[in-house]
């Protein structure tokens, strides 16, 4: 069997990438899915820790994650494409209208 | 090395590889490409854990519908390269500095706190399964789940609102 170190392991990885994919880019679409990245880094560290404790409840966070995910995406998905048409354009660095 | 091991350490490197990919690539549609086989092998970890219900979820929920939902926006948007050269300079250093730490600190607190990390327990075949799971959310975790359909209720209202476009 895997110790369960390894998956906790592999989680912070890919959390860790997901957070260079929010500092580091500037497409808010490949933000957000940088995002959605490090949300799936933490729902694998629930399943993890859900197979060691033998506790069902962590699989069912990880259920109730993934549907907080869905309803996330939509609503920023039509915001990207109502700023969007607004600026034309989705660089992060032009969003700065209430710079004074 | 057993075979559970090398299998293991072969879907990590995908993954790994996966996400960085997500990072790296200069296409917005490549990024959500990249994601989708990541999301596909965090899939194959959640069997591996025991968790096939949330396996499938996963496949359906994240791989098809909120990857399909990204390529859409992103064909709707047109899918040039919108990373300019204006760039700040000294961005892509700090995040990669601030990003180390980040795994340094992950690394301390795992490796400092995990008294109880050991190999797993064999467990009953039905742990995670769709019966166990279905049986938990609709006794003990009945409102949340109640909640959760109002949740999708608000976003799919707002997504309305939000993508109308003006009368006047």
């Amino acid at each position: 069997m895997i110790p369960v170190t390894y998956y906790i392991v592999l989680s912070a990885i890919l959390f860790t990438i997901g957070a260079l994919g929010v500092l580091a880019r500037r497409n808010a679409i490949v933000i957000f899915m940088a995002i959605e990245l490090m949300l799936n880094a933490a729902n694998l560290a629930f399943v993890a820790f859900a197979r060691m404790y033998e506790a069902l409840s962590g699989q069912l966070f990880v259920f109730f994650v993934i549907t907080v995910a869905a309803a996330e995406v939509a609503v920023g998905l039509a915001l990207i494409v109502a700023i969007f048409r607004n600026k034309e354009s989705i660089n992060v660095d032009e969003m700065s209208s209430l710079k004074g | 090395m057993t075979p559970d091991l090398i299998l293991f350490l072969i879907l990590a490197l995908v993954s790994i590889g996966a996400a960085l990919g997500m990072l790296l690539s200069k296409s917005a549609v490549y990024s959500a490409l990249f994601l989708v086989l990541n999301f596909l092998t965090i899939a194959i970890f959640y069997v591996l854990l025991q968790a096939p219900f949330l396996a499938m979820a996963q496949i359906t929920v994240y791989a098809g519908a909120i990857m399909v939902l990204f390529l859409f926006v992103i064909m709707l948007l047109g899918p040039r390269s919108i990373e300019g050269s204006q760039q700040i300079a000294w961005q892509r250093p700090v995040a990669f500095s601030m990003g180390l730490v980040l795994l340094g600190e992950i690394a301390y607190i795992l490796f400092g706190r995990c008294e109880s990390c050991g190999p797993f327990t064999t467990l009953g075949a039905d742990f995670g399964s769709p019966e166990r799971i279905g049986d938990m959310l609709f006794n003990r975790y009945l409102i949340p789940f109640e909640i959760t359909s109002v949740l999708l209720l608000v976003g799919m209202i707002g997504v309305i609102v939000l993508s109308r476009k003006k009368e006047n």
